[in-house]
């Protein structure tokens, strides 16, 4: 019984993706019943392992190429796992009983929800994996469903390119984890990673090559998790419908980097630059995503730049260490995050489409159920005490106080912003008068919708807790989250930085949506703050373009001449040249006269005879 | 003592075969042409009879492989014959001429 339950949640989120694609396609109806059907199984299965609390690990032979190469279907569950499948499985079943309504008049609704299943194999196949390169496997999988998911829309331009810029950037990642992968696998000759952490002294003596190794395998989780430099997917990936970025683009598959981190970190630990490294991306990722963040005006947007915020900021503990802290904030963080995206999916849907949150204004009073749960995520994700988000960042930033201060700076500051942004957000969005027709006739969505944001809001508050967490993650883990000495002045700070930064929001962008000019010309409203650097994003998405397209064009020219010049110039007009020139030449030969053709012939015979008795 | 020694033949059998040539190379009528080949032909075979002659073996017998040699060239030069004075027949029926100035259309 133990050990079948991980078949259950594994294969039949499958199993809906298969008979969706296979035979229910056509009916709405019966895709959306596999596939809720198949999510509350896996839930319900998830729920019962977080309850018996047994770690299992059952495996198939797969590959068996002697000594040098075993690989098994294995599915491991230990507290770290268990930790994923509920954050995974309880978000997934909300976003899949949220999207039955929000996805209610969508041509597509059957294709949604067999492609949202196929997310929940593939997710649900890395937090099970029991090997690197069974890991590997989903982690490509979960690329393709949320390339697929990205792309719903398809006929929108900006979606598929969108998504083809999601896949193509995690490629780039993908390439350096399988270098990881195999790097551990030349010198420890296996990928399981009970093995692996055996024969962890074969690493560890060869201190480079154990640092190249951890960096390679960190790269795949930049990709996934949208580090900088490869963060520019995830803001564009909000093309997708908003479930979809509640559920991929916040809550789980771009925390599956720090899962994955958290999984190897026995490998990663033993090398200090390695580590350093990931502090250092992971501070600059958050740093940098919040001051990012604090200028767009894409409700969606904003989010984003916010979860490539906080992903940096769990990236940057388990650089310091922490990573029992990290998949803390990942447990809490996955909560309200999905929670803020389902509130801004159901803004979205009552405003008809509208996401730029200078047109709306006054929505605490058109939809106050939103505003209230949308205000709890807020608080919970800037860091207001006693809600989930303070717990959890704290902990990440007692343990960087403790190892690297730069690391902890820039937590702190990331908080600041983090409060900052979140407090404009609101503040423009939910306060004031509607700026627009639209936010005028704001309503509360249907139940549907309602009810996720309400249990999301619940978690939220109680995530953080002691007790709440602890039953959830088990003794041994949660020892590890809290494993920082506790001092004083980081929560003093922390909570500083919160005050500083809601008070900050409040009081520069209050008087402008009170401005009565507002009103006469809504739409020109301006932003009393505008700093262009962070409004366009670092102009990293330019530089990129310059450099790529610009290398990508002066190789493509090149290549033109080339072709041009070379190949066609000189290899083949050049041959055909000759051949022709040949022919022409030797043809003048045939002149008709058949007496000739007998002198030459005879002539011939005369030099052959000659050459022969020489 | 035959005072006729084998270059005796060969050297008529070479004088036989340069007639020929010349007369292919530089008479202009096709039927001469087609006469001067057989002159050659018939050359050829005077040197692989004196060869014969002259080539005894130790049984006193002459090398037969040149005789039979040479009645394979009077067969293909029958056949050759036939063909050749056919085609000139078709050609004087299409051009009226049998002259090889005349025949010079098969060039570039």
């Amino acid at each position: 019984m133990e050990s079948t339950l991980p078949w259950l949640i594994l294969l039949s989120p499958l199993a809906s993706a298969l008979l969706i694609l296979l035979f229910a396609h056509r009916s709405k109806a019966l895709s959306v019943l596999l596939s809720l059907s198949a999510v509350f199984l896996a839930l319900g299965a998830s729920l019962l392992l977080v309850k018996n609390a047994t770690d299992t690990l059952t495996s198939i032979p797969w590959i068996d190429l002697g000594p040098a190469l075993k690989l098994g279907i294995g599915l491991k569950v230990d507290a770290l796992t268990r930790v994923m499948l509920l954050v995974v499985t309880g978000v997934g079943t909300l976003v899949h009983v949220y999207s039955t309504i929000y996805m209610a008049d969508d041509e597509g609704k059957s294709r949604f929800f067999g492609a949202l299943s196929l997310f929940m194999f593939s997710m649900l196949g890395i937090v099970l994996a029991d090997n690197l390169a069974m890991m590997f496997i989903f982690w490509e999988l979960v690329g393709v469903s949320s390339f697929l998911l990205i792309g719903h829309w398809f006929t929108k331009e900006s979606a598929a390119k969108a998504a083809n810029k999601a896949f193509l950037t995690n490629r780039i990642g993908d390439f350096g984890f399988m270098s990881g992968i195999l790097l551990v696998w030349s010198t420890v000759g296996t990928v399981e990673f009970a093995g692996i952490q055996e024969n962890l002294t074969k690493l560890t003596a060869n201190p480079t090559f154990l640092t190249l190794a951890g960096l390679c395998l960190f790269c795949g989780a930049v990709g996934k998790s949208a580090q900088m430099p490869l963060h520019v997917w995830l803001p564009d990936a909000m093309e997708g419908p908003t479930p979809v970025s509640a559920l991929i683009h916040a809550a789980t598959m771009v925390a599956a980097g720090v899962y994955m981190l958290a999984r190897i970190f026995f490998i990663l630990e033993p090398s200090a630059t390695a580590l350093g490294v990931i502090a250092a991306v992971g501070a600059i990722t958050a740093l940098m995503a919040a001051l990012m963040a604090t200028q767009q005006n894409d409700i969606k947007r904003i989010l984003a730049y916010s979860t490539l915020s906080q992903l940096g900021l769990m990236v940057a503990g388990i650089g310091v260490g922490a990573w029992g802290a990290s998949m803390f904030h990942l447990f809490t963080h996955a909560f309200f995050k999905a929670l803020l995206f389902l509130g801004s999916g159901a803004v979205i849907h009552a405003l008809h489409h509208e996401q730029d949150i200078w047109k709306m204004g006054g929505l605490r009073k058109t939809m106050p159920k939103t505003f209230l749960t949308f205000a709890i995520g807020t608080l919970a994700l800037t860091g207001m005490p006693f809600l989930a988000g303070f717990f959890s960042k704290e902990a990440i930033l007692l343990a960087a106080w403790h190892k690297s201060l730069p690391v902890f700076a820039a937590g702190l500051l990331t908080s600041l912003l983090t409060a900052f942004y979140m407090t404009r957000l609101v503040v423009v969005a939910f306060f004031g008068h509607a700026r627009t027709d639209a936010a005028n006739h704001g309503h509360d969505c249907p139940a549907g919708m309602t009810v996720p944001l309400l249990i999301l809001a619940v978690l939220s508050v109680i995530a953080g807790y002691a007790g709440f967490a602890e039953a959830i993650f088990g003794k041994e883990l949660f020892h590890h989250v809290h494993a920082a000495a506790p001092v004083a002045l980081v929560p003093i700070l922390a909570l500083s930085a919160f005050v500083l930064g809601t008070l900050g929001a409040w009081i520069l962008y209050h008087p402008a949506i009170k401005d009565p000019a507002v009103f006469k010309d809504a739409y020109r409203i301006k932003d009393p703050v505008r700093i262009p650097l962070f409004a366009n994003k670092f102009y990293i998405d330019e530089i990129y373009h310059a450099l790529i397209a610009g290398t990508q064009e002066m190789l493509a020219g090149f290549l033109g001449w080339f072709d041009h010049f070379i190949l066609d110039g000189v290899i083949v007009r050049g041959i055909c040249a000759i051949t022709w020139g040949a022919g022409y030449t030797l043809r003048l030969l045939q002149f008709g006269n058949l007496q000739g053709y007998a002198f030459f012939f005879g002539a011939g015979v005369v030099v052959l005879l000659y050459i022969l008795t020489k | 003592m035959n005072p006729l020694t084998l270059n005796h033949y060969l050297l008529a059998s070479g004088l036989l075969f340069s007639i020929g040539f010349a007369g292919v190379l530089l008479r202009r009528n096709i039927i001469t042409i087609f006469m001067c080949l057989e002159l050659m032909l018939n050359a050829a075979n005077l040197s692989l009879v004196a060869f014969s002659r002259f080539h005894i073996g130790a049984d006193g017998l002459p090398n037969y492989n040149a005789q039979v040699l040479v009645f394979f060239i009077i067969t293909v030069a029958a056949a050759e014959v036939a063909v050749g004075l056919a085609i000139i027949v078709a050609l004087y029926r299409a051009r009226q001429t049998t002259h090889v100035e005349d025949l010079v259309s098969l060039k570039f």
